[in-house]
């Protein structure tokens, strides 16, 4: 029993917090906002050099064959500075699900690649984001998955309040040269896409919270009333340090459901579903601790509290609701074994 | 990461099963903060548990311990809820001087008091709080004068828990004239020595859980002091993270409390509502959530690290959870929360537990205190 990160998981991770603290500073975000551009190719070509496209994907696809533990911590980094690059959903939900379905699809080469990206209409959820500027998209028909090329698909964009989730309705017809996966195993890969990219958005949501509560305790640090930094004031310390405790006991959630995603029995479901709610929950309370702390400044565009705001709410519903989570635990909680010998149930404890 | 446990580990876990289940009382002890037959018959708890090498099995085998990492420790502990034992009337001396024996005692000292710890010969008291120094600690007043060989106390302390009926405390005194962090030392001094009076305080339910310690002229000799004369504020600030963030309350407690908690539930039945039944499954996670940070932090230490402030988010979020999901027991009850539990109504201890978890945001620092040390230590925020 070890929960500590391994040396190259922490290397990892250094490595994509330096890049993306490099290309995605505030000011970068709001450069982004006013050029319209969907997306920043000087940083997705960033994020290709490092690999990070085919970081799920099998080897055998040209992908590092990392696991969900690492990919949890690089979306933690994505989250930490609202990355508005779809790299989660495409390396994270899309390729894993594209490489079960059809290992041979030639689309899944340049999408480890990081030369196409791929979008994914999940049933849990209601649009497919970031679909313009997918090469293609994986769509249910019932329970089956197809792939679909961009060509043979006509978007209806719906507005996000976050700017760099572009949502559409998506209108297209399905057929066998479109499918990849039968009602049977596509139940199983759609089920386990949700599960995947609930993971993933709680670690952007760790992400997220670190980001907010960072940004708040700089500004408290330097912004001046009374005469002295509002930081030195209890009232403002608490409500952060709040924050922190928050993250302190949303982060070690993820990281089990992350090591333990593979079993996926009740078990290991219900850690991520866990890990979902505890990480918005932190998300959402941090970022909103961050307008608050910021006062006025923090309600403004130019500021940039409110991406963490948006992104936030976004994730919080996304990949499955709170009452679908809360659900999933429930089931664990009150129909499985618990009680203190059951922290890991499959790990060697047993009732 | 790997959150398996080693065949050994497992091994240990199966031997604390069968141990306990032989071993563990199958009726309540009576409590040890109301009378002493109680304290006594706690303490020949905490012997049998010695008879069996569990008094604290994370130490070294000729201290009375197994030499287990905190990992195991942490098994042991949930086993040792799993089975209900009795709460440990020594938690003060095992989970907080016990470790700090172990950073800055001499060997001699080690020898002279964690055996006797291990075997329940001699329990401990805190006598850190002073009326005039609560959450600022570094305000107490009581002193310390070195005489030929020995140390001379005198002063006041309070809030002490167990000292109405324990044999030690581990004082927190300072150089007459020192000034605030500085001159301070940690002694250690038998509750029987001339010169100690204690008068005991009884808390909102009537139980004696605390007490006052006069000491005027306390004379011990100049081995009880642990760590470096002037080291006290250093050597009580390594117990303090051992309290907040790991040992005192161990992560199994509040597993088998919202164990309780879901039997409870499901055996009043479904008409309690979906909010209570969300609330149910939220304090469960919150106690998920806790087992796993201390198992993060157990793999740290155990692999050398060290506690630092982040300890002072453990404190915050188990004493919040405690209170938490004591509350949803009364809720579930309704109206017959009200009942004292001590009436034999069959519904367990919810009213007691809930009163005594009302202290958690209070003892080992409030949590106000510990909010100012996450945001200046943690976080950087500046201190005035």
């Amino acid at each position: 029993m070890d929960f500590r990160l391994s040396e190259e998981a922490l290397m990892l991770a250094e490595t994509v917090e330096r890049m993306m603290w490099e290309t995605c500073s505030l000011a970068n975000l709001r450069a982004l906002v006013l050029s319209g551009e969907p997306y920043d190719r000087g940083r997705w070509g960033q994020i290709i050099a490092l690999g990070l496209p085919g970081m799920l994907a099998p080897v055998e696809a040209g992908g590092s064959g990392l696991d969900e533990l690492a990919g949890v911590l690089v979306a933690e980094a994505c989250g930490r500075v609202a990355l508005p690059e779809p790299l989660i959903e495409h390396a994270g939900v899309a390729i894993p699900l594209l490489a079960a379905a059809k290992p041979d699809a030639d689309v899944l080469t340049a999408a480890v690649q990081g030369e196409a990206q791929l979008a994914i209409g999940h049933p849990a959820n209601p649009f497919v984001a970031n679909a313009d500027t997918a090469e293609a998209i994986l769509l249910p028909h019932g329970d089956e998955v197809h792939l679909v090329p961009s060509s043979a698909v006509e978007l209806r964009r719906h507005e996000s309040f976050d700017e760099f989730r572009r949502l559409f309705a998506v209108s297209w017809n399905p057929g066998a040269a479109t499918r990849i996966a039968d009602a049977s195993l596509g139940r199983r890969l759609w089920a386990k896409a949700l599960e995947r990219g609930a993971l993933l958005a709680a670690g952007q949501a760790l992400g997220l919270a670190k980001g907010a509560i960072d940004l708040a305790v700089d500004y408290a640090k330097v912004r001046e009333q009374f005469g002295r930094p509002i930081g030195t004031n209890q009232a403002v310390k608490h409500i952060l340090a709040d924050q922190q405790v928050h993250l302190s006991f949303a982060r070690p959630v993820v990281l089990a459901a992350a090591a333990d995603f593979a079993a996926g029995d009740n078990v290991s479901l219900a850690r991520v579903s866990h890990a979902k709610l505890a990480a918005c929950a932190a998300a959402e309370s941090a970022s909103r601790a961050a307008v608050q702390v910021l006062g006025a400044i923090g309600m403004t565009a130019e500021a940039g509290a409110h991406f963490y705001v948006k992104r936030a709410l976004a994730l919080s519903a996304a990949w499955g609701t709170k009452a679908f989570h809360r659900e999933q635990v429930a089931e664990r909680v009150f129909e499985a074994q618990i009680g203190p010998a059951n922290t890991f149930p499959r790990g060697g404890a047993a009732a | 990461m790997k959150l398996e446990y080693t065949p050994a580990q497992q091994a240990l876990r199966a031997e604390a099963r069968a141990w306990l289940e032989a071993h563990a009382p199958t009726t309540a002890l009576s409590s040890f903060d109301l009378t002493r037959e109680g304290f006594e018959a706690h303490r020949q708890w905490e012997r049998t548990l010695d008879s069996g090498r569990w008094g604290m099995v994370t130490w070294p085998a000729e201290y009375g311990g197994r030499g287990l990492c905190l990992i195991e420790w942490l098994i042991f502990e949930e086993e040792y809820y799993r089975a209900d034992a009795p709460v440990r009337v020594n938690q003060n001396g095992i989970f907080l001087l016990g470790p700090t024996l172990m950073e800055f005692g001499t060997p001699e000292q080690k020898a002279r008091f964690l055996p006797a710890m291990a075997r329940g010969d001699e329990i401990w008291a805190q006598a850190w709080s002073e009326p005039q120094a609560g959450s600022d600690l570094a305000a107490v007043s009581s002193t310390v004068v070195q005489d030929g060989d020995d140390y001379v106390l005198n002063g006041q302390k309070i809030w002490s828990s167990r000292a109405v009926f324990a044999d030690w405390a581990f004082g927190l005194f300072r150089a007459p004239g020192s000034a605030r962090h500085q001159g301070l030392s940690l002694i250690l001094f038998p509750l029987t020595a001339p010169g100690v009076k204690v008068r005991p305080i009884e808390r909102m339910d009537g139980e004696k859980v605390f007490a006052e310690i006069f000491l005027d002229e306390v004379r011990v000799p100049a081995f009880n002091r642990l760590g470096e004369e002037g080291q006290g504020w250093e050597v009580c600030m390594s117990t303090a993270g051992f309290e907040r963030g790991l040992m005192l309350r161990s992560p199994a407690r509040y597993q088998q409390a919202a164990q309780r908690l879901v039997k409870l539930f499901k055996a009043r039945g479904c008409d309690l509502g979906q909010g209570m039944r969300d609330a149910v499954v939220q304090h469960w996670m919150d106690a998920d959530a806790y087992a796993l940070s201390v198992y993060e932090m157990a793999s740290r230490l155990d692999a050398g690290g060290k506690i630092g402030p982040e300890s002072s988010t453990n404190k915050i979020f188990w004493s919040e959870l405690d209170i938490g999901l004591q509350r949803t027991g009364l809720e579930i009850l309704g109206p017959l929360a009200e009942l004292a539990a001590h009436q034999d109504t069959g519904l367990g201890g919810w009213l007691d537990d809930y009163l005594f978890s009302l202290a958690g945001p209070i003892y080992a620092g409030s949590n106000e205190i510990q909010r100012n040390i996450i945001s200046e230590r943690v976080l950087g925020l500046p201190r005035r």
